[in-house]
């Protein structure tokens, strides 16, 4: 058994510890807003926090993380009010298939919480690692100004 | 066309009001040679009212981010008179009551599910809001033409209200109309608004349901194992290793591969690692990207198959032009690396098979995967996801065979997902194309002539080959025997490739390779003749205004020909696809040994009437950056027959800090809709290129361009 606590709560695990804890997020504990897209941290759509940091769940091993803190797209609403990432990215109308989105916003989260007003080129810097195919790079980086407050 | 017939009918619900057709077969009223469609036994439901007012609107669409699903919704929010908030669409089972009357078959392809689907969901919009009048008409004693509708109720002349809900039961007793009025343009409250789309929230919390995402009671999981040379089949599988790793069920040899089920996903990755197979070589071991480029270049010196009716006489142009020129263009093999892998989940009891997957092909995936089990259409059920992308490669449902392959053996659930790897190696790819033109110009600098001949892999002559007929590849040829210029004299050819590599729809079909050529080459005479690129393009505009406006709006938004910061220059390029015409225009700095800088994309498009004015702007812009992705970096390439790229960092994609912004001028209009999703992408490669050749002096002829820079 391994031990997470994911969104606040705690989940027993019962899984191989060399289980991508992308797997154990999806698979095992139901959450299914973190996406696989690479399996090789190369496109950022499994992209979650662990300990406010954010990490590509797809090449952490499960049992290199037991006992942390992991918070998921379905954790970015604390007591039902949504994010200011997720009231920007509704604002900006952002998504268009989705699939990359939770990874999108779980690094624009982890980018506006260590550097809150960030300028093109550290936002450029903390996303370039999230791909996404429909393109919507201008939406998203706009999103990211709105919810940091700065033009 | 289906909706102008009037002939909605009410569905029996348990309550509220439901509006159905009772034939499904509009395909008689499109081309004659497709197929008709299948009779119907009972009528379906497309748009339904429960009595608490939620209005449900039945999408036949596959959504895969293009906002089909929001667009629809509005178009009968529009006629009913609902506010957006109170719509809510699922997705249409594969069910023939679903087809789309132009196709004659459940598609989301070749930018037309607006267009197709606009004058029936409007209609049935419009139906239902004349039944819910009348019902109101009724209870309150009154005529209905003294009723008003607002916001989901009907208003009588004394201000009284009812709600939608409230009276759908009622409604749901009386008549169907068979002739209601639409509404004029000049009345749309909704159709043509920047609206949220209407699955947005459920985008942005993590609960949007992807095939990915299926989870079955009992389900496994399967990894499977295919020939690194592509039409390889498994000949010998030692599966001895792969069974001892713990979780692992079976192993099942299949039509294309070797799957590994597990009753995780990561057991059946890991153990597929273990498993031994010798492949038999298919009939492509021998291709690589060199012998194919041989097969184009072999083909371009013969005379192709002629497409269309040429203008003028070329021959004759070419000897009496002041200047000629000839070149050749060359664009390579894409994967359409959708971000959601191929994915299937498939349940198979022994008489009865059920599969949920992300696709653009409902009605074709059950036919596959009834001839598989052997079962009949009618016990196989067919759900459809989100998408996570498409772009063409959810076209096609070998990903889902797979699946139905799997559980054929086990006779369990399972969903089986592709790895990256496995999708960018197994894809059925946007064909390499090669491009020779020749053009002339005359004394003032007038382009009088053009030959355009294409050599690439035909996707239509396998997917759809009944659009094929007396050897015309329409789709083959978009972007280059059709352009929104007229030219005295024109001719183009088709010269089709088999190499034994599969190849498939990629957005805006042959257009995207073509209008590269086309688009650079036009550019290339207005250079030799001295004139501006836009000039040339005007001229030869001077019989479509519709065209000149577009490009005329690219112009202005752009601000071509005012002064831009040193070393930067602009590109134009322009298209015509689906009835659309677009125009795009590229502000490039000066590259760098295998880099780039665009500034910014400048997109212009004439659509028609738009229907959601954000979802189309998203649409322009998506299109353009997917576009500046494969003008940038896109290459697969072959060797031994077996793809060389595997993952986004061998296939590489656009990323945010290479994104430029993507400003968008939509031409007013309230002609019928034309098609939006793929208008963008085929001009960019061309307008950037353009623009490299003002900053250098250089013209570079293939695709990637970052490989051309050196």
């Amino acid at each position: 058994m391994i031990a997470l606590f994911i969104n606040g709560t705690k989940h027993e695990l019962d899984v191989p510890a060399d289980m991508p804890l992308l797997w154990a997020v999806r698979d095992i504990a139901g959450l299914t807003g973190t996406k696989f897209g690479c399996g090789q941290a190369l496109c950022g759509a499994c992209t979650v926090h662990m300990n406010g940091i954010p990490v590509r769940s797809c090449s952490v091993a499960v049992g290199d993380v037991a006992g942390q803190k992991i918070t998921t797209v379905e954790g970015l609403t604390h007591d039902g009010k949504p994010h200011p990432v997720q009231a920007a990215w509704h604002a900006e109308n952002v998504p268009q298939c989705g699939y990359c989105q939770s990874g999108q916003m779980m690094s624009a989260a982890a980018l506006l919480a260590s550097t809150p007003k960030p300028t093109d080129a550290q936002i450029d810097d903390a996303m370039s690692g999230n791909i996404c195919r429909c393109g919507m790079y201008p939406r998203i980086k706009a999103a990211i100004k709105r919810a940091a407050g700065v033009a | 066309m289906l909706a102008t017939r009037g002939d909605f009918i009410t569905i029996a619900t348990a309550a509220g009001l439901a509006l159905g057709l009772p034939l499904a077969s509009g395909a008689e009223a499109d081309a004659a040679d497709a197929p008709p469609a299948p009779a119907p036994v009972s009528p379906a439901a497309w748009v339904q009212i429960a009595p608490a007012g939620t209005v449900t609107v039945v999408v036949n669409k596959a959504e895969m981010g293009q906002g089909v699903a929001t667009a629809l919704g509005m178009m009968v929010a529009e006629e009913l008179d609902v506010p957006l908030a109170m719509v809510a669409t699922q997705f249409a089972p594969a069910d023939p009551r679903y087809i789309d009357p132009a196709w004659g078959d459940m598609v989301t392809g070749g930018s037309t599910s607006v267009p197709d689907m606009y004058p029936l969901m409007r209609k049935a919009g419009a139906t239902m809001r004349a039944m819910l009048v009348a019902a109101a008409a009724q209870q309150w004693g009154v005529a209905p033409a003294t009723l008003s509708t607002k916001a989901g109720a009907v208003i009588g002349a004394d201000g009284k209200t009812a709600t939608y809900g409230s009276l759908s039961a009622l409604a749901a007793t009386l008549p169907v109309p068979g002739d209601v009025a639409l509404k004029p343009a000049s009345a749309f409250e909704l159709i043509g608004t920047a609206q949220p789309r209407i699955d947005l929230p459920s985008k942005l919390n993590g609960t949007a349901q992807f095939g990915i995402d299926v989870k079955l009671p009992g389900m496994l999981y399967a990894s499977m194992v295919r020939s690194p040379a592509i039409g390889g089949t498994p000949a010998h599988v030692d599966a001895t290793a792969a069974k001892k790793v713990a979780g692992v069920t079976d192993v099942v040899t299949t039509s294309r591969g070797v799957a590994v089920v597990a009753t995780t996903y990561w057991v059946a990755l890991k153990a597929r690692k273990a498993l031994h197979v010798q492949w038999n070589a298919g009939a492509s071991a021998h291709v690589t990207s060199a012998s194919i480029q041989a097969q184009h270049d072999a083909a371009l010196a013969k005379p192709g198959i002629v497409q269309g009716t040429p203008a003028g006489n070329v021959a004759t142009a070419l000897q009496t032009a002041h200047k000629t020129l000839t070149a050749t263009y060359r664009a390579p093999y894409l994967a359409h690396a959708t971000m959601e892998p191929m994915n299937a989940t498939a349940s198979y009891t022994g008489d009865a098979l059920e599969i949920w997957a992300p696709n653009q092909v409902p009605l074709q995936a059950q036919k596959a995967a009834a001839a598989i089990v052997g079962l009949p259409l009618s016990a196989v059920k067919v759900h459809s996801t989100f998408l996570g992308g498409g772009f063409g490669r959810r076209l096609e449902h070998d990903y889902i065979s797979d699946a139905v392959e799997v559980s054929k053996q086990i006779r369990k659930p399972v969903k089986l997902i592709w790895t990256r790897e496995d999708d960018v190696q197994h894809d059925l790819y946007r064909s390499g194309s090669t491009n020779k033109l020749t053009g002339a110009i005359d004394a003032n600098g007038n382009v009088i002539a053009i030959h355009h001949h294409v050599a690439a892999t035909s996707v239509t002559a396998r997917w759809a080959p009944q659009f094929i007929q007396k050897q015309q590849d329409p789709y083959a040829m978009e972007g280059a025997s059709t352009t929104p210029y007229t030219f005295p004299n024109f001719a183009s050819e088709w010269s089709p490739i088999e190499t034994g590599i599969p190849v498939g729809y990629w957005r805006a079909p042959g257009a995207n390779a073509n209008t590269f050529a086309t688009e650079s080459f036009i550019d290339e005479l207005a250079h030799a003749a001295g004139k501006d690129p836009v000039t040339v393009r005007r001229a030869l505009l001077s019989s479509n205004p519709r065209a000149l406006a577009v490009l005329d709006g690219a112009v202005a938004k752009a601000g071509y020909g005012k002064p831009l910061p040193a070393g930067h220059a602009h590109g134009v390029a322009m298209v015509v696809w689906a009835g659309s015409i677009g125009a795009v225009i590229a502000e490039v700095s000066a590259p760098k040994k295998n880099a780039i800088t665009v500034h910014t994309l400048t997109v212009a498009a004439d659509v028609g009437q738009p229907i959601n004015r954000d979802g189309l702007e998203a649409q322009l812009q998506s299109g353009a950056l997917f576009g500046l992705s494969a003008a940038l970096y896109g290459k697969i390439t072959f060797a031994g027959g077996a793809v060389q790229q595997a993952n986004f960092d061998t296939f590489r994609v656009l990323r945010m800090d290479e994104a430029p912004a993507v400003r968008t001028v939509v031409i007013a209009s309230t002609a019928s809709p034309t098609g939006a999703g793929e208008l963008a992408t085929p001009p960019v490669p061309a307008a950037v290129n353009n623009a490299l050749f003002v900053i250098t002096g250089k013209r570079y002829r293939s695709m990637p361009l970052t490989e051309a820079i050196v």
